[in-house]
């Protein structure tokens, strides 16, 4: 057998438990194969219960180690990093769960919360840099990794309850989608609710859109004087929580 | 630049023992690190690691390199490690005689390679083009392992041999992978040990593993017991300058109780230094 399809085999044994494969590994192999593959199994489950600790105390354990022993058969890992295969979990969980979609959309929020901890570094426009930009030709942008997402239930209100060991709320679906703000303040990944003009001007960010587009936008919508006030309101709000990058 | 026949004796970076490693109150020579934990864009796993640098040589110790796939590497993960080793300048940058990767699949463990001429072919190919890769010399660690193939055409040390002839690359010596392989194969690690290019070992992992129901398994989650510490010393007695280690990576205990261990592979050094 050639090397290649030893390891071809050796997978089919660990993704599929396929005994034909096993066999042409050598019969007298049970016991070390039935090794590679209970470490194979626990490691990914290991990966996912340590990527999703809310998400687990939100289904219990014994729902949520289903759902990942699902998720394992389904989606072998492929990256080089086991830190990135839990990235694909929501998903499973959104077809396992059509009708509980606080389940994946919690999940999703946990996964997205732990990319941002890993991502670029850079330095924040803060609120004593304010008064050095040249506001006239100033392109905001948001720090790397930070994101605004959309949820149609009361996940993120879930997260937090149980982030903070408290009773979570009953799930539910909001009346509108609810628009949240991801982003890495310091070494801390965090979120927060967005208005719904700030989440539209939040997410136009990411075209580059200057800083002036977006007051001539709040005016337009809002009147000179108001809109200009939102402008700075915002402004300083985001600086203050240093959600975007400093060279504007 | 770092001495290439560094010698002293560290441990592993774990999350438990980070605030000693930061403050470098740790009593230690070295830290061995992951590498795939800091192959990462940015965020507190490189300001750790920066940290760590600045209080100690830091080895970096990879998992997923997949030395000995037959589809070659990852150029893509090569190029990720190249720009943290050119970041880090450590002492050692290492990983492991196994395979993890085939057809877009990656196990995440250290699978076996069949001990024949093909795969030593495709090994050394690897090492070639990663060493190239990185501008370094690598080490590369005995596996532990629990199943051997039919047709294997050498025994594991006459392979690692051969590896290090063709290719230049150094080794990771794992004293504990060579009693739990030694268990599980029958073979005597008295004998592994006088196969191997010792003057080739510039690192030693020393490690603990459990007691399966069949075979010894590699856990790194128990003190390092004593058929492995007679075997490090007789192992020390016939090595030159080398880097050592205890490698616990699971039921992780105080820092005291691993720089104790660590006290006891320091005084089998001087025991073999003194004879």
């Amino acid at each position: 057998m050639s090397l290649a399809a030893l390891q071809a085999d050796f997978r089919h044994w660990l993704e599929q438990s396929d005994e034909a494969a096993a066999a042409r590994l050598g019969s007298d192999r049970s016991a070390g194969l039935a090794v590679y593959q209970n470490n194979y199994r626990a490691q990914l489950m290991a990966c996912l219960v340590d990527a999703f600790p809310q998400t687990l105390a939100w289904l219990g354990e014994a729902a949520f180690e289903s759902a990942a022993a699902h998720h394992i058969d389904a989606v072998p890992p492929s990256s080089w990093s086991l830190d990135h295969y839990p990235g694909g979990f929501p998903a499973t969980l959104a077809a396992l769960y059509p009708r509980d979609p606080e389940i994946a959309e919690l999940a999703q929020l946990e996964w997205l919360l732990s990319e941002i901890f890993v991502a670029t570094d850079a330095w924040p426009l803060t609120l004593d840099m304010l008064s050095e930009v040249d506001w006239e030709r100033a392109t905001l942008r948001l720090v790397p990794g930070a994101l605004t997402i959309a949820l149609s239930t009361n996940a993120a209100a879930i997260w937090t309850a149980l982030n903070a060991g408290e009773e979570p709320p009953a799930a539910a679906l909001l009346p509108e989608e609810e628009a949240l703000l991801l982003w890495r303040q310091g070494f801390t990944s965090c979120f927060r609710r967005l208005d719904a003009d700030e989440a539209t001007l939040l997410s136009s960010l990411a075209d580059g859109r200057a800083f002036a587009d977006l007051c001539a936008a709040l005016a337009a919508d809002r009147g000179e004087e108001a809109g200009l006030q939102r402008a700075g309101e915002l402004l300083a709000r985001w600086a203050g929580e240093e959600c975007l990058a400093s060279s504007v | 630049m770092i001495d290439p026949r560094f010698s002293g004796f560290g441990l592993g970076l774990r999350k438990p023992h980070y605030a000693a490693f930061l403050d470098g109150s740790a009593d230690v020579d070295f830290v061995e690190v992951i590498s795939e934990n800091f192959m990462v864009p940015g965020g507190r796993p490189r300001d750790i690691l920066r940290r760590v640098l600045a209080n100690y040589p830091v080895a970096l110790h990879g998992v997923s390199l997949s030395i000995g796939s037959a589809e070659g590497l990852d150029r893509g993960y090569l190029a990720r490690l190249r720009a943290l080793a050119d970041e880090v300048d450590p002492l050692f940058v290492s990983d492991h005689l196994c395979w993890t990767r085939t057809g877009g699949f990656n196990a995440h463990d250290l699978l076996p390679l069949p001990l024949t001429e093909e795969a030593l072919a495709v090994v050394c190919a690897n090492i070639d083009q990663a060493q190239d890769a990185l501008g370094r010399t690598m080490l590369f660690e005995n596996p532990s392992s629990y199943l051997s193939f039919v047709g294997s055409e050498m025994s594991e040390w006459a392979f690692l041999a051969e590896m290090t002839r063709r290719t230049g690359c150094d080794l990771l010596l794992d004293i504990n992978n060579i009693h739990v392989s030694g268990h599980n194969h029958g073979f005597d690690p008295r004998a592994y040990l006088a196969g191997l290019p010792l003057d080739r070992v510039r690192q030693i992992h020393l490690a603990g593993h459990s007691q399966g129901a069949h075979l010894l398994i590699d856990t790194h989650d128990q003190p390092v017991p004593d058929p492995v510490w007679r075997l490090y010393g007789e192992a020390m007695a016939r090595l030159g300058p080398v880097a050592v280690m205890i490698e616990r990576d699971d039921n992780i205990p105080p820092l005291e109780e691993l720089i104790a261990e660590l006290d006891i592979a320091r005084a089998h050094g001087r025991q073999v230094v003194a004879a």
